[in-house]
């Protein structure tokens, strides 16, 4: 598997007012590869994985150095509404809009200026049948998306994700508020997706990080006076999970943390 | 957060790792002792031994699943489980060989024998003494002696290539003992392999260690001997 890296993160620095939350992080996301970022509660990796799409940018206060880049453009320069196209994001709770299956998923190709009936239905349709959720809802399109269960709710809402066509997929906790079958239906789900989409995740679920990615990040705080986050280890995820080099790397996969 | 849980387990199934050993490397010198001393009733314990260590085997092994299912264990833990369900079977090996020694006795029964090779019980206790030092390794997780440790198997074969030197000089001085010399042969043979699979002990120890696997052996174990024929023209 050759690396190529989709987003380079170098000596990156997020601060909130005068608290530094991020500190110093280097990383290199692979194109084409699952990237699981792992770390106790606390230690940044919601922030780090919502600067891919600036998401950061609608906190107050919130100032930024180093270099973050995807396909080599600094994304800070880049047009935030073209960037935020290209990098989807799917949270930990499903969060549907309160409209119907179809035009959740419409509701991005929408509001960057499709009208066209037949290319919305070929788009709602193409996301459904990517997200593995076509054959459960296309009879339904038209009931509210709230109907859904929890877990075609999260399918829904990455299948919103992709109808614009990302080349990046954020997913923070994605099956943390699921059940166990829904859990292995979106990972079998990654899985697929990868072949046209870069993605990045953020577990607490050590497992499901060792089930579902290519890559693992390892993310603690740089010290108790500090608590900044940063990267401490990055490498295959088979490495980390059998063979960390970094002691605290063993000790949280291991689950003798803190 | 200490795993409480996961740690005393890991513990146990260690301890229980150095008991499964401790009785096969009890076995493999009271199966020589018993041949060299024609007792055939501590030959049968020995056999009664070898179903205890089949036991022991089987539920060190079924625990090690079940730990691995109910705890999740990753990392050095996870290289510890999979290298204890390797190295059950390992030992359960090595105690076969003690058991084949015990068949041997049984077999050659109370006959008086003319001869005994001395450097067969010398054999038996390297290979006992480097499957003791193994098991030390083992509950210290120390890679350096289990490095260390393969590379005295080359003295366990040379005294495997003197026992069968000394044995072809005895069969050609005195044809009528090729029976019983062929069954000291399979018994230094056995002692041998054992000794052998002692290597494989220290590649898993290393492996938990590091997490390397590395071939501890480097070169196949020298027990070049010439075929009897060879020997036997050579006026040996």
């Amino acid at each position: 598997m050759d690396f190529r890296p989709k987003i380079t993160v170098e000596r990156y620095y997020l601060y909130y007012g005068d608290f530094c939350a991020l500190r110093d992080v280097n990383i290199q996301i692979p194109a084409g590869q699952i990237t699981a970022i792992i770390g106790p509660s606390g230690c940044g990796k919601s922030t780090l994985l919502r600067t891919f799409n600036r998401m950061n940018d609608l906190i107050p206060n919130v100032r930024v150095e180093g270099k973050v880049e995807i396909d080599g453009a600094d994304i800070f320069s880049a047009d935030v509404v073209e960037l935020r196209r290209r990098v989807g994001m799917v949270f930990q709770r499903p969060n549907p809009f309160p409209m119907s299956i179809y035009d959740n998923v419409a509701y991005g190709p929408r509001a960057h200026g499709v009208r066209n009936r037949a290319k919305l239905d070929e788009i709602v349709e193409r996301s459904l049948r990517d997200a593995v959720l076509w054959d459960e809802v296309k009879d339904t399109l038209n009931k509210s998306a709230l109907a859904l269960s929890g877990g075609q709710q999260q399918r829904l809402c990455i299948a919103r994700a992709l109808s614009v066509q990302p080349e990046v997929l954020l997913l923070d906790e994605p099956a943390s508020a699921l059940d166990p079958i829904s859990t292995f239906k979106i990972e079998e789900l990654l899985r697929e997706l990868k072949k046209h989409l870069t993605i990045v995740i953020v577990t607490h679920n050590m497992q499901q990080a060792a089930r579902v990615s290519d890559y693992t990040a390892m993310m603690m705080l740089t010290s108790e006076e500090e608590r900044s986050g940063t990267v401490i280890e990055f490498d295959r995820t088979v490495t980390i999970f059998t063979n960390p080099r970094d002691p605290r790397t063993e000790d949280y996969v291991t689950g003798r943390f803190g | 957060m200490p795993r409480k849980v996961l740690d005393q387990e890991l513990h146990r199934l260690k301890t229980e790792v150095l008991v499964l050993g401790v009785m096969v490397e009890r076995s493999l010198l009271d199966s020589v002792e018993a041949l060299q001393k024609r007792d055939l009733q501590k030959a049968q314990r020995v056999l009664e031994l070898d179903r205890k260590v089949n036991a022991h085997r089987f539920a060190l092994q079924n625990d090690t699943i079940v730990l691995i299912a109910t705890q999740q264990p990753m990392a050095r833990d996870l290289r510890l489980l999979a290298s204890i369900l390797e190295i059950a079977s390992e030992l359960e090996r090595m105690g076969d060989y003690a058991k084949g020694i015990a068949r041997i006795t049984l077999r050659l029964g109370d006959r008086p024998l003319a001869w005994w090779p001395i450097d067969i019980p010398v054999m038996a206790s390297k290979a006992a003494d480097m499957l003791h030092r193994t098991l030390s390794a083992f509950m210290s997780e120390d890679a350096a002696v289990a490095r260390a440790i393969p590379q005295e198997d080359d003295e366990v074969d040379a005294f495997y290539v003197r026992v069968y030197r000394g044995l072809i000089t005895w069969i050609v001085q005195d044809p009528s003992v090729v029976e019983q010399a062929n069954w000291y042969l399979w018994a230094a043979h056995n002692i041998e392999r054992f000794a052998d699979r002692v290597t494989n002990l220290c590649e898993r120890i290393v492996f938990i260690a590091t997490g390397e696997i590395q071939e501890l052996d480097v070169y196949e174990s020298p027990v070049c001997i010439e075929s009897p024929a060879q020997n036997a023209s050579a006026g040996e």
